[in-house]
């Protein structure tokens, strides 16, 4: 598969819409009334570069057959990434503001027959990297150079269907496939690795015949954009994973490698406390 | 009208806390990193889940265990905290097992900790427990006929505005045609401790079926929780409606708000599914029209129980159901969904009043 075109974007872009999508968490999480803080937090800076930089989508054209498909195993951080494709034109942006209320298309997961840019559904953890697999499949069946990414989380790893699609993706040689894991140490019951361990990861993909990149700081914006740049655009005949060290609720002090801001809420007073360092703060 | 002016037309109130100083001093915060520095209506998850005070089953197992049953194992796939059975494992490491986020793997395990005499307890979503897990129930646990017990917590639309891929409205359907499986629905704490204490020596597999931990109070005293059982909590004499789990609030309320119009309806708890009190519904036949409520898909579920009841022992009477209808829920947040889809007090009364006009 051949690569495609990478944007000329200046950091500081990056910067900030990495900064929109932490915001914006915040406030669509007061519209609703819980939000997953942490598990958006520790993609924005992968999000941001994906969105803006790496992938090729046209928001007027949602469907377009040549785009580069974006699912998300870890959907339950669409908070964050709709706000992106709000700001990409996608949708308008008032829909941002209808966020969990009663009807609206834009909940805790995504969900490609109400979202235009949502390339596919998500909810069950483990389900998208095999739709990934299949994406890709079908784009080198159609001669297609749109590319298949899935953005996974840590606990997801534990899934067995990862390691089906693993086998799958690799047994087919497709290297317009990636697969990010957002290793952000944080889930339901803690840090996924004390939960069950999954770890070694870098050993357990290149087993399973992965072009296996580590990227130590997923918030780091040159680390980030060289790791995900590799992935997409230097195929070699295997489908590359990306494992993004992250921080769970990156950007705001007292949610920074935390299990217990994996969800949550602020009242008026934290919310100006999250938005006051989300501004000064210096990440990537 | 487009999604943009519908909202325009109606917008929704910001920051729907619900949390408050008051709320949060009746909460264990021991781990909780919301201290008294931050905002009163903040919260983090450890607040959130102390709000879930009706899951009751990590509380029961750990009296069971200290009574001496000490066959007991609890298994859960990264929702100990959540639907709380972290307190167990806390109490005793050696026999919870925390699979991480793989429910088929855990069904599998749960089946073979049966297989060497121990009594598996399963606590996890519904939906990653019934309907991800619907095979491995059936071939692993049910088919090979094995005593694992399953609490699956935050049924039918409880998930709320997580979305559909997370509500569970397909998964009596889907267990009801299981053979083997005994499924029942506890509607609160009480009931739930009511359900492990009664069937935890149960020698074949047992499905319970439970909401998110912050349902409104039905019973203040445990109950023999039988299988083919059911409770009768309010007699009256012109209709019957027949309910399972959140649904047994709202046919109470329903039952107040008929008797003020001068409608008398008898309201029964319909705790096990499968099996059925079928007696319970043919004394419900004798006496006029039948409402089944659930929150659950009508179709194929608990109503369309009573209904092959009503058909096959040719009772006659009209049955209206009360569920969530053929179709993929919307979402939103919980209180608004139950009253969408009728599934509170009003919504069982104006079944009632359909079911009476014939």
């Amino acid at each position: 598969m051949p690569s495609r075109a990478v944007r000329n974007v200046d950091r500081s872009l990056i910067r900030e819409k990495a900064k929109l999508i932490r915001r914006e968490t915040v406030r669509l999480t007061d519209i609703c009334g819980s939000g997953h803080y942490g598990s958006s937090f520790s993609m924005a800076e992968i999000v941001a570069l994906l969105y803006y930089q790496l992938l090729h989508v046209k928001a007027d054209e949602p469907r377009w057959a040549d785009r580069d498909r974006f699912t998300m195993g870890k959907g339950h951080a669409a908070i964050g990434l709709f706000p992106v494709l709000a700001d990409l034109g996608f949708f308008p942006a008032d829909w941002l503001d209808t966020y969990s209320r009663m009807g609206s298309f834009l909940g805790d997961h995504p969900e490609m027959k109400k979202v235009p840019g949502i390339d596919f559904s998500s909810g069950s953890i483990g389900h998208n990297l095999s739709v990934s697999v299949g994406m890709a499949l079908g784009a080198r069946l159609k001669g297609s150079p749109a590319r298949a990414v899935c953005l996974m989380g840590d606990g997801e790893m534990n899934e067995g269907q990862i390691w089906e699609a693993a086998q799958a993706g690799a047994h087919y040689g497709l290297d317009n496939l990636v697969g990010i894991v957002d290793i952000n140490g944080a889930g339901s019951d803690g840090d996924p690795q004390q939960t069950l361990r999954s770890e070694p990861l870098k050993e357990k993909w290149e087993a399973f015949g992965w072009n296996t990149i580590v990227l130590r700081d997923g918030h780091d914006i040159d680390l980030t954009f060289d790791a995900l740049n590799r992935a997409l655009n230097a195929p070699d005949g295997r489908p590359a994973c990306v494992l993004a060290y992250t921080v769970a609720g990156k950007g705001v002090s007292f949610m920074e490698g935390t299990w217990q801001w994996h969800l949550g809420f602020l009242g008026p007073k934290d919310i100006e406390r999250a938005y006051a360092e989300i501004d000064a703060g210096e990440i990537g | 009208m487009s999604q943009s002016e519908k909202y325009r037309a109606n917008p929704p109130a910001p920051g729907m806390a619900y949390m408050s100083a008051e709320l949060k001093k009746t909460i264990d915060l021991a781990e909780s990193t919301v201290t008294d520095d931050f905002d009163e209506r903040s919260w983090d998850m450890v607040v959130s889940l102390g709000l879930s005070r009706q899951l009751t089953t990590g509380r029961t197992l750990i009296e069971l265990a200290e009574a001496g049953h000490d066959d007991i194992v609890v298994c859960t796939a990264d929702l100990g905290r959540p639907t709380q059975v972290i307190g167990f494992g806390q109490k005793y490491p050696d026999r919870y097992f925390n699979f991480g986020i793989a429910e088929r793997n855990m069904i599998g395990a749960a089946a073979g900790l049966a297989t060497m005499g121990l009594t598996p307890v399963i606590s996890n979503y519904s939906f990653f427990l019934a309907l991800m897990g619907v095979e491995n129930i059936r071939n692993d646990i049910c088919y090979t006929n094995l005593p694992v017990k399953m609490v699956g917590t935050h049924s039918g639309i409880a998930m709320g505005f997580y979305g559909t891929s997370h509500h569970c409205c397909e998964d009596i359907g889907a267990l009801r045609a299981i053979p083997n499986l005994t499924l029942m629905a506890p509607c609160d704490g009480t009931a739930l401790s009511s359900a492990l204490r009664t069937n935890v020596k149960h020698p074949a597999p047992i499905y319970f079926r439970a909401g998110r931990g912050r349902e409104a109070v039905v019973y203040d005293k445990e109950f023999d929780f039988r299988i083919g059982g059911s409770n009768t909590l309010r007699e009256g004499r012109h209709a019957t409606v027949l309910a399972i789990g959140n649904l047994v609030k709202a046919g109470l309320d329903a039952h107040d708000i008929l008797k003020s119009e001068g409608i008398e309806i008898t309201v029964v708890d319909m705790y096990s599914i499968r099996p059925l009190d079928v007696a319970a519904v043919r004394d419900a036949a004798k006496r006029g029209p039948i409402v089944s409520a659930e929150e659950a898909n009508i179709t194929g579920g608990f109503g369309a129980a009573i209904a092959e009841v009503i058909a096959e022992e040719g009772l006659g009477t009209r049955l209206t159901k009360v569920g969530m209808p053929d179709a993929y829920s919307v979402l939103g947040p919980p209180t608004h969904l139950y009253r969408h889809y009728g599934l509170d007090g009003e919504g069982v009364a104006a079944a009632v009043r359909r079911a009476l006009k014939g």
